[in-house]
């Protein structure tokens, strides 16, 4: 057992930067990725407000893998196929003032609104579609959140009163990564599917 | 830009091995002195490049969008890191994997990183290192601590430094070898690292270990030293030792490396490597970049003269010993298996029949084999790299290395398990047959994110990989096994002078627009080592070049006489037939509204160089001088941090070791000689600048030599508030005198 200077995280403790969301997407056979190039090059003429958007990372080559990245300053955007699920995953980078709540909603705020863009785009078709039910959020940073069960306890109040607010108090289910040596985070599913446009109101 | 940067000290304290910790520490303060502007921006930019940090494109704060430069916002604003280097630009950080063996915790750790602080891929280099792209110069510190918790460290593995000791990934199970070239690559590279000789040369220095002369896998040819294990008979008993190569290397003009000795012993290995590195301190060219390595040295001396005065500085070294300390270990070094050998499966699938006949390899053990890992242009996942770590858990005692063809092999593999290891690889994406065939594509970051890259050659290598792929089995033997390997640029990271079908980077107009291109490179030999540099032929544009390699594949597998190899069939071609064959494909394209042309590869830009930066390759010309008068304030600051939280003791020890170091800084321009004992420098100080008078201020005379004699003499005594106080202030007076006495005797007189 590694040991260890820095205390298990406590409700009170946890601080939950550098949150990662990922919308999974429907269909992700008929996404084509290809479009994606030209559409990050615009966005890099065109950024999102108070966001520095820098250049292009392509690893459509590499099965299971990150896929398309916009590289950011503050935090990267990508259609990623980590497990072999497609999404549209936002990662914040820069440390992000505020509650725990403001760091989930930020995160989740720049995922969909990238997804929305990415839905109207038509150079992909309308292929590229939230699934409506399934995020994962994840916490980019081992040492502020290990994936361990204290992490879990720690952040399940925020988690919670997070996924209430995106789901619009419909149930969902909660699952917590398995694998104690990936990243901690959970996968939300939804028992009704919601639009991007929905789950934004929603998280206001 | 990690909030836990802060933290991470504090997690892995006691963790670290010793001397790395305060290597790291030294290097955190290093940045938060140039983010506060204390420290001066070339110097910062070598002591970042010596530990593996280096600049990526756009890191000079502009970016071209396909119609005009534009100007990158970043946040810090006019803060560098380098000359022209942005301060919140990303960059690449490279981490040195000597011989290229790891373990499995290694590899998590670098998944760990990968994800954590880069875009969720590692990248396997061509000598063996892993890059990590995009990472930001604040979170570095806490990045090289956790690996240096995991035994792995990032120092030297860019600038004018001892780069990565590269070796054969079969040592040790290769049967054609001499014998086991691991233990002597792995006591060089910890021999050299860091090493006070190492110190002050022009430009990179890199060594290389192979088990054998004629096959590839340690490309001692193109190495600055390359060492091949030979044995020879004395006595009746079989000794070892190493043929030495010397002044080898790609880059725009490739040389092969001349022989230096046909036999060096393992007790000679160390001193005379010392010895190399002292004559190319000494006599290499430090203001010309692009004649700094040692190869032009031996060129301009002739590898007579350079013997003469190695041997003459062979003669001159003080002992080490660690020198053979190594030897008693390296001669029985060996691997052990996890388990028991067995017999090569017969059956399964025709996928799998494939992966074993491309990516695995016989072992010279009875009933094990090498699995290589074949990784599309070098690039794994986080994940990949866990699943890998536990394939490598389950199948063997984690025995592990990367390769110069930027992939990864397992080795002690049972024959037996080859099934279950197969599915396991599967599973994780991993089992891409075609390792080390035509598919298998090695290529440099090229425009991707090199500051010096002229076209794609990742967006090549991806083109050509998934067009191969498609017909990889159908195509005839002979062609299966070629090599082809991109360069983005002429400066060969990507070896392609070693390849049967090389490119590199270059750009033409065409009807008044740039156009990528790549120059086809043909006739080179992977095997003995890289044995025969192949030569220009013709440049073509870059969306043209599979039509090239389809062109010459097929010309050879029909023209081919006999078991002609394809390097000797491109030479009995001829230059002329070779450019009759492609020449009509450098030809603007026929239809002028066709703009794809005037893209490259994976990046629809219209194409430009305005991209391109300054390389960091070659890092900053620096003087050891220089670097250690940096140390010495470096020091002085610590001194004055631990002064003012009250901690008399040390601040006033470390004042004093500042001062040492400044001194011994000098004493080094005239003696490399010298130890880190107080009295020899403080000594060799009076002797050499004091007596001399060297060091005198024109106003202030010896005074400021006084203060060290001074601090000497009472380096004994307990330091109080006050003396630790006022010998901060002497020391940074003493530092200060340094500097101008280094610049008056640096600074020719005028005439």
């Amino acid at each position: 057992m590694e040991k260890s200077n820095v205390p298990s995280p406590t409700q009170h403790s946890l601080q939950l930067q550098h949150v990662n969301v990922k919308l999974l997407l429907q269909h992700p056979s008929e996404v084509a990725l290809d479009p994606l190039i030209p559409i990050f090059l615009d966005w890099i003429q065109d950024p999102f407000p108070g966001e520095l958007l820098l250049d292009i990372a392509d690893y459509r080559h590499v099965p299971a893998g990150p896929g398309v990245v916009l590289i950011g300053h503050e935090g990267d955007y990508g259609v990623d196929n980590t497990d072999n699920r497609l999404g549209v995953r936002y990662n914040r980078k820069a440390a992000f003032e505020g509650s725990n709540q403001d760091r989930l909603k930020q995160a989740a705020r720049a995922a969909l609104t990238a997804c929305r863009r990415l839905e109207t785009d038509s150079r992909l078709g309308g292929k590229l579609r939230f699934h409506g039910q399934e995020v994962e959020i994840f916490i980019n940073d081992r040492l502020l959140a290990p994936n361990s069960d204290a992490t879990r306890v720690a952040a399940d109040p925020d988690f919670r009163a997070f996924a209430d607010k995106l789901f619009r108090g419909s149930e969902y289910s909660m699952t917590q990564e398995a694998d104690r040596r990936r990243l901690f985070g959970v996968t939300l599913k939804s028992s009704r599917p919601f639009s991007v446009e929905q789950v934004l109101e929603a998280i206001g | 830009m990690k909030v836990s940067n802060a933290m991470w000290a504090e997690k892995l304290a006691g963790q670290l091995p010793e001397g790395l910790d305060r290597e790291i520490d030294i290097f955190e303060t290093e940045v938060a002195l140039r983010k506060q502007g204390k420290f001066d921006e070339r110097l910062f930019a070598e002591t970042r490049l010596r530990r593996g940090v280096y600049g990526q494109r756009y890191d000079n704060g502009q970016r071209h969008n396909g119609k005009t430069v534009q100007q990158i916002a970043y946040p810090s604003g006019a803060l560098t890191k380098g000359p022209s280097t942005m301060w919140d630009a990303p960059g690449m950080q490279r981490i040195k994997i000597p011989g290229g063996g790891l373990d499995a915790a290694q590899l998590e750790t670098m998944a760990d990183l990968a994800e954590e602080y880069s875009d969720g891929i590692a990248h396997v280099t061509t000598r063996q290192d892993f890059q990590l792209h995009y990472v930001h110069i604040e979170d570095t510190p806490s990045l090289m601590r956790r690996l240096a918790a995991a035994g792995i460290t990032t120092r030297e593995a860019c600038g004018n430094s001892v780069r990565n000791v590269t070796a054969c990934p079969y040592a040790g199970v290769c049967p054609d070898e001499a014998f086991d070239v691991t233990p002597y690559s792995r006591a060089m590279s910890k021999f050299l690292l860091g090493h006070p000789d190492c110190q002050n040369f022009g430009r990179k220095f890199k060594p290389a270990f192979s088990g054998c002369s004629q096959h590839a896998c340690g490309l001692t040819s193109m190495h600055d030293i390359g060492l091949i294990a030979v044995t020879r008979n004395e006595n009746g008993k079989e000794t070892r030792g190493f043929e030495t190569y010397v002044g080898g290397g790609l880059g725009a003009v490739p040389y092969q490396a001349k022989l230096y000795d046909s036999f060096v012993s393992p007790e000679e290995l160390l001193p005379l490597t010392q010895a190399i590195a002292r004559v190319f301190a000494a006599r290499g060219e430090k203001k010309n970049r692009s004649r700094a390595r040692i190869k032009f040295l031996i060129q301009d001396l002739g590898i007579e003269k350079f013997k003469e005065l190695v041997q003459e500085e062979r003669k001159n070294l003080p002992h080490d010993p660690r020198w053979t300390e190594f030897m008693t270990e390296a001669e029985t070094f060996q691997e052990t298996p996890l388990r028991p050998g067995g017999k090569a499966p017969l059956l399964g699938t025709a996928d799998f029949q494939r992966w074993v006949r491309t990516n695995t390899r016989l072992q010279k053990q009875d009933g094990y084999v090498v699995v290589t890992i074949a990784l599309p242009l070098g690039d794994i996942t986080a994940n990949q790299l866990r699943s890998l770590a536990d394939t490598a858990r389950r199948f063997t005692r984690e025995t592990i290395r990367t390769t110069v063809e930027q992939n990864i092999v397992l080795r002690w593999v049972s024959q037996s398990d080859l099934p279950e290891l197969h599915k396991a690889l599967h599973a994780a994406g991993l089992a891409d047959p075609g390792a080390g065939t035509i598919v298998d594509v090695a290529t440099c970051p090229g425009t991707d994110t090199c500051k010096l890259g002229i076209s794609s050659s990742r967006g090549l290598a991806g083109e050509l990989r998934n067009r191969l792929a498609e017909k990889s089995f159908q195509l005839d033997e002979s062609v299966q096994n070629l090599h082809i390997k991109i360069s983005g640029c002429f400066n060969s990271c990507g070896q392609h002078h070693v390849a049967d079908l090389g490119f590199y980077g270059v750009s033409r107009k065409m009807s008044g627009y740039a156009v990528p291109h790549f120059q086809v490179v043909l006739g080179g030999e992977w095997d003995h080592n890289g044995g025969t540099y192949g030569l220009p032929v013709i440049a073509i544009p870059s969306k043209n070049i599979p039509e090239v390699v389809t062109r010459l594949t097929d010309r050879y597998a029909a023209g081919r006489q006999h078991a002609e190899s394809f390097k000797d069939f491109i030479k009995r071609m001829g230059k002329v037939e070779l450019k009759k064959i492609l020449e009509d494909l450098a030809r603007p394209p026929a239809d002028p509204t066709d703009r794809s042309f005037f893209s490259d590869w994976g990046d629809p830009r219209e194409y430009s160089l305005s991209d391109m930066g300054i390389g960091e390759c070659a890092g900053e010309v620096v003087s050891a001088v220089d670097f250690d008068l940096a140390a010495a304030e470096r020091e002085l600051f610590e001194a004055q941090v631990a002064w003012e939280s009250g901690q008399v003791a040390q601040a006033g020890a470390t004042a004093y070791q500042s001062m040492l170091r400044a001194a011994k800084a000098l004493v080094k321009i005239e003696t490399q000689n010298i130890t880190d004992d107080p009295a020899q420098i403080v000594g060799e100080f009076r002797l050499r600048f004091y007596d001399t008078q060297k060091f005198f201020d024109p106003f202030a005379g010896g005074k400021f030599a006084q203060y060290l004699f001074a601090a000497q003499e009472k380096s004994s005594q307990p330091a109080t508030a006050d003396s630790a106080r006022y010998l901060i202030d002497e020391a940074q007076l003493f530092i200060d005198a340094a500097h101008s006495c280094y610049n008056r005797i640096s600074t020719p007189a005028s005439a």
